[in-house]
């Protein structure tokens, strides 16, 4: 019986060490290969690891094109979304949970049911007004379209509705103001889920790619996505460049997922939200 | 097409390996971190990488293939459909199934959704209270029975929400088709023509406002029909009280 067990363990164990080989096997295949020359990276059959160890695909996609500046528009374009969506999803699920106002409950339902509408349907209309206002291959083009978060005032207003409302009459007296009041006592209480939502932001703005490939057309206003996918385009066969260039474009996010791996795993989970 | 195929495949693969995960080994953290990993990273950087493995001459995929004794695929560039390539037989149309270079593109979705899958499948099985199955261990149901008819009920409300939300994002898959497939984007012969790239194409690139917007308009009512029906049918087979 117990033999039988540990057979039963080990076949688990193997099945699922298949399954991590298989998750990680094309980063491990893009980073081999970036390490190689051009000529050894067509070799059939090919190698596992570069004979010729090189670090030429990083410096030519670092120096030839304008991957440098690809990766500070997306920083730039990140940065400012993410601290639009935290302005605006505080003040409106400050104002959702914490105000009596008019139509209150039916404007949120409204707000809410937009939640359901993916991009691609807006998206067509939404390039027609940037384009009305004259924002094509500007910085406006690319953030402020992002920097009102349904997901974002829905899920703060949540965990607002579970502080007591004691707590808000108690800072009153104390002669606390109403946006005092926002920043020093709930924001604090509520900052699992302003760190869910930045991780999503952060995620989400650095891999976006549809909209910016519609909104710039010079180089210089590209994010690092769209950067990466003209330049898969036009060197489709200088593998160790494009698996370079691969590699710069998920290095960030790699990076704050080790980093912050326990945080985003769990906010994946517990929200439901898929980018 | 796409859904029809990537939805299921997705759910079935992710829920055996969630299940196997849930029972108590070892290096649980490291196995998530692994199946966790393409979910963060860009789908344009995946695609270039994954261009580069299913390439028909020079790629990793078809080399794995070679030194098992399998003659190399085509993958991207094969229009035929994946049943046709399987039997060796010209088939009707219906029975082809997707073409090879759609399966290719299931498949590269399949990868990269299974660390979000696993992770909500875990925290659903996670919600099964140990009662029910020391219940089942008492009435002498072995491993097959208990996964029928006690993790797989109780499980469904998880599953009823993978479901939809895999279905609304293989709906919206644009990045690789327009990186890894022709050119055109669409190729070979228009079998990977997705409804997404379908309204990039006629409303941004050819500038038919008017039809990309209809097609948008489409594509809207397909998602609100496929979540309510969703919802209708498999709220009928969801039972909610844990």
């Amino acid at each position: 019986m117990k033999f039988k067990g540990r057979i039963l363990k080990g076949i688990i164990y193997i099945i699922l060490s298949i399954g991590a080989v298989w998750s990680f096997m094309p980063f491990l295949w893009m980073l081999s290969t970036s390490f190689k020359t051009p000529a050894e990276s067509i070799q059939f059959p090919p190698t596992w690891f570069p004979k010729i160890f090189t670090a030429q695909p990083y410096i030519t996609v670092w120096t030839k094109i304008a991957f440098p500046r690809y990766i500070m528009v997306s920083i730039i374009v990140s940065i400012a979304v993410l601290i639009g969506v935290l302005i605006t999803s505080l003040l409106a699920a400050y104002a959702f949970s914490w105000f009596n106002f008019k139509g209150r409950d039916t404007l949120f339902v409204g707000i809410l049911s937009l939640m359901i509408v993916p991009i691609p349907v807006y998206v067509v209309p939404l390039f027609i007004l940037v384009q009305r206002l004259g924002w094509i291959d500007t910085f406006q083009a690319l953030i402020i379209p992002w920097t009102a978060s349904v997901f974002g005032i829905f899920l703060l207003r949540q965990h607002m509705r579970t502080i007591p409302k004691d707590l808000f009459d108690a800072a009153r007296i104390d002669g606390c103001s109403r946006l005092r009041f926002l920043f020093s006592i709930i924001l604090p209480l509520i900052k699992p889920a302003v760190i869910t939502i930045s991780i999503f932001n952060i995620i989400s703005s650095w891999n976006s790619f549809m909209w910016p490939l519609m909104v710039t057309n010079s180089d210089k206003m590209r994010p690092i996505q769209v950067g990466l996918a003209y330049f898969s385009q036009g060197e489709s066969t200088n593998y160790p460049a494009l698996m370079a260039a691969s590699t710069i474009a998920i290095l960030p996010l790699v990076i704050l997922f080790f980093i912050a791996q326990r945080q985003i795993i769990e906010s994946y989970s517990r929200s439901g939200l898929k980018e | 097409m796409y859904a029809l195929f990537a939805v299921p495949m997705g759910i079935i693969i992710s829920l055996i390996i969630a299940s196997l995960l849930n029972r108590g080994i070892r290096g649980l953290g490291f196995f998530r971190t692994a199946y966790f990993l393409p979910v963060i990273t860009s789908i344009v950087a995946v695609s270039v990488v994954w261009k580069w493995l299913y390439n028909p001459q020079r790629g990793l995929f078809n080399y794995l293939f070679t030194l098992v004794g399998m003659s190399p695929l085509k993958w991207l560039e094969e229009p035929r459909g994946i049943f046709e390539i399987l039997t060796g037989h010209s088939l009707p149309m219906l029975l082809k199934g997707p073409s090879l270079a759609l399966f290719s593109l299931v498949l590269l979705s399949v990868w990269k959704s299974l660390g979000y899958n696993i992770v909500i499948f875990l925290a659903g099985l996670k919600n099964i209270p140990n009662v029910y199955y020391e219940a089942a261990k008492i009435d002498g149901a072995g491993p097959i029975s208990t996964l029928f008819n006690v993790t797989l009920p109780l499980l469904s409300p998880t599953t009823f929400y993978v479901a939809i939300m895999t279905t609304i994002t293989s709906f919206r898959v644009f990045a690789p088709v327009w990186l890894m497939t022709g050119p055109p984007p669409g190729g070979p012969l228009g079998t990977t023509s997705v409804i997404v790239y379908y309204l990039f194409q006629k409303g941004y690139e050819e500038y038919q406002v008017g039809y990309g917007s209809a097609i948008a308009f489409v594509f809207f009512i397909l998602i609100l029909t496929i979540t309510v029906i969703q919802k209708t049918v498999l709220e009928k087979r969801v039972y909610y009280e844990v």
